[in-house]
């Protein structure tokens, strides 16, 4: 007999996101994926000057405030075929870099590792034995038996109170929650240090945007940072070294701890590589120009086809024909009217609502379902890390190598490349990622610097718009995977305005073809040892780091903060 | 003493944004003392993190959802937001709540807190406020100037 799991929201994501799942003899064999919020952006920006464009688009969402700002720039600049000073790329790297690690420090350790780590077993934890086993994983300088020590007081103090503040909704106790209380000590410790970890991040973003968050500095053309070595105001050699010193304190957080961490849940939830793999179709883009044009990337992207890296195709600059013409999206299972039968291209696309109520085999999302020549694919860190060992990413391949040799080292067997296809290979995978854009931001710092030195002190290209319809699309590997916006112009105004976001990709609703998309793909046969309490839903949804781009932030005050409908 | 005023919302949605339209209502019309920061957090929550930790007032304007007349202004003070935050949802949930949340465990609490909480009327797609919420940014406005003043750190209007 099956039984009917209903969650909405689920808890500690950025807009409404619902998930259905049917589960009979204890595993998921149906789900759903549903967007409970209109996104009506498109239309607001209709009629509009493109050069406004970035402003608005970044409002769109809380978390990825940046990246549409960068890719709304990006769109405008390939319509218009308009190359940008390396000034500019080399800044604007460095801000996507560190929004980028920023966002995936705190969804790890303030998000989603309370699926993992059980706060009120930490309690039961030795400090002195934390500190042994933390020691013997990394020379982090903060995991000596003092720290341990004040972390458990602090953690008892806290509990004490009644005030579990973030931790409320945990499921603590759970059968699914496997750690030590010495490791659990540990991942409580390191959440509190993560803390301070995104800090850095955050000040690199605000000294180079200008504000954070919502960054102001970037213009269709380059970015509207003035440079001068020996002017008070503007990017200073003083501002370039406080930079650095926040990028190198990024860089030993996400060495000696974030890797170190996600190696170790991955060791004690092996179990975990065997789920929620999903649609291994993937799909990734390069990012981090370095040149005027976009034809020159730090890191690799492009497609795998069904997981096979043997046929890895690189996209390979920005206006990528490959990309272009492979992207279409189907609304027959989503809350939208099309003005024609079938799936359409960005540049046609539709905005018109139609919402019916959540029908299980009609329409029950307001998310659009895209496909990359005419099959569902997965976005994410996952597909840009795959993406990178594919094409020989030296980078890419040493941290993904020591993750997997610490985690294997953990278990005492070999864990081998394929295990990242999976739930816990996501959360992996960002680690990894994180890793290799602190080493690109350090790149493009050290770029900036010889660049101005040579004297070249440009920063913006002024765009003109001609008379006349053009269009263009940009692209970016945002932190939770391909994001790109297509705009059509005409006459200097915005005629359409379309963004394929990542959580598009990865939580649309059935296709055209009635295909499952990757969030309700990874969750078929996930175990679920309890359907009151679904952790296991709740572990590989928040793998993927949910974001629906919509973020109404209204305070409601009349509903639990998770409900869950067992049925 | 520091002083954070923090506006949020979505500027996208009408009433959504009322808490950031109130914000840059309040820095067009006065000048605010140095101790006084003000931030439009716009969507996000985790981001504001560092700029909020440790401040000595924290006065937050939102859009609150309490089923009460359009325009109506909520006004919630010290413990009142965390159990509010803690029992009911908030679609902030990488928001306000999860930042005060972390904060709280950090030790790193604003020592006080305000929230003034503007009831919506439309969340339509639009940039600008619902015509019955315009009507009442104003007294949004005033609110903020008066727990400046009780605060002590008055801002002063500005020259016409």
């Amino acid at each position: 007999m099956s039984k009917r799991i209903t969650i909405d929201p689920i808890t500690r994501i950025e807009g409404h996101l619902r998930i259905d799942v049917e589960v009979d003899g204890g595993k998921v064999t149906k789900a759903w994926s549903s967007g409970q919020m209109w996104r009506g952006v498109e239309l607001i920006l209709l009629g509009r000057d493109p050069r406004d464009a970035w402003a608005i688009t970044q409002r769109i969402c809380g978390v990825c405030t940046t990246v549409h700002a960068i890719t709304s720039v990006r769109a405008v600049e390939n319509a218009l075929n308009l190359e940008i000073p390396v000034n500019a790329q080399f800044i604007r790297n460095m801000i996507i870099s560190a929004h980028a690690i920023h966002d995936h420090i705190v969804h790890f350790y303030h998000l989603s590792a309370l699926d993992w780590v059980d706060v009120v077993s930490a309690l039961k934890a030795d400090p002195l034995k934390t500190a042994q086993l933390a020691e013997s994983l990394s020379d982090w300088p903060l995991n000596n038996k003092h720290v341990m020590t004040q972390t458990l007081e602090k953690l008892k103090s806290f509990v004490g109170t009644g005030q579990l503040g973030p931790f409320t909704n945990g499921y603590w106790g759970h059968p699914a929650m496997k750690l030590s209380p010495e490791v659990n000590l540990l991942a409580v410790a390191h959440y509190l240090q993560a803390l301070d970890a995104q800090r850095h991040a955050n000040k690199i973003v605000t000294l180079l945007g200008s504000k954070s968050p919502h960054i102001q500095n970037v213009a269709v053309g380059g970015v509207s940072n003035p440079i001068a070595t020996d002017s008070q105001s503007v990017l200073t050699i003083e501002r370039l070294l406080k930079l650095k010193m926040h990028m190198d304190a990024l860089g030993d957080f996400i060495r000696k701890v974030y890797l170190v961490d996600i190696a170790a849940i991955g060791a004690f939830y092996a179990d975990w590589t065997k789920y929620g793999a999903g649609i291994t179709n993937y799909l990734s883009c390069p990012d981090f120009p370095m040149d005027s044009k976009g034809t020159q990337f730090l890191v690799p992207g492009g497609h795998i086809p069904n997981g096979d890296m043997a046929k890895f195709k690189p996209i390979t600059a920005f206006g990528d024909a490959y990309l272009r013409d492979g992207v279409e999206e189907s609304v027959k299972h989503s809350w939208y009217n099309y003005s024609k039968p079938g799936p359409l291209h960005p540049y046609k696309g539709e905005t018109v609502p139609n919402y019916t109520d959540f029908q299980d085999d009609g329409k029950y999302s307001w998310l659009k379902a895209p496909t990359f020549y005419g099959e569902r694919a997965q976005v994410g860190p996952l597909a840009s890390v795959l993406a990178g060992v594919a094409s020989g990413h030296q980078p890419t391949i040493n941290y993904a190598t020591k993750v997997l040799d610490t985690a294997s080292s953990l278990l005492g067997s070999k864990i081998p490349l394929a295990a990242l296809h999976s739930t816990i290979g996501r959360h992996a995978a960002r680690a990894v990622r994180a890793g290799v854009m602190q080493e690109v931001m350090v790149q493009n710092w050290q770029a900036l610097i010889d660049n101005i030195a040579k004297g070249d002190t440009k920063s913006f290209n002024k765009p003109v718009f001609p008379k006349g319809e053009i269009m263009g699309y940009g692209f970016h590997e945002a932190p939770r995977g391909l994001l790109s916006h297509w705009t059509v112009i005409k006459d200097g105004k915005i005629a359409n305005y379309q963004c394929v976001v990542p959580s598009t990709w990865n939580a649309g609703p059935r296709d055209e073809n009635d295909k499952i998309g990757p969030y309700e793909a990874s969750l078929m046969d996930n175990p679920i040892a309890d359907a009151e309490l679904p952790l296991e839903v709740l572990r590989t949804v928040h793998s993927f780091d949910p974001c629906l781009a919509c973020a109404v932030h209204v305070v409601e005050d009349n509903k639990e903060v998770v409900q869950v409908k067992a049925l | 003493m520091r002083v954070v005023i923090l506006g949020v919302g979505n500027i996208l949605l009408t009433d959504e944004g009322v808490g950031v339209h109130a914000v840059n209502e309040l820095t067009a019309r006065y000048d605010l003392p140095d101790e006084v920061e003000v931030i439009d957090g716009g969507t996000s929550g985790m981001d504001c993190l560092d700029q909020v930790s440790d401040a000595d007032w924290l006065v937050i304007a939102d859009s609150m959802r309490a089923k009460k007349e359009p325009g109506t202004i909520t006004r919630l003070t010290g413990d009142e937001i965390p159990a509010f935050f803690k029992t009911k949802i908030s679609p902030h949930q990488v928001g306000i709540s999860d930042m005060l949340g972390t904060l709280n465990f950090h030790g790193l609490m604003p020592r006080n807190i305000v929230l003034l909480g503007v009831e919506p009327k439309s969340f339509a797609t639009a940039m600008e406020l619902s015509p019955d919420i315009a009507a009442v940014l104003p007294k949004v406005v005033d609110m903020l100037v008066a727990e400046l003043v009780a605060i002590g750190v008055p801002p002063k209007p500005k020259a016409a």
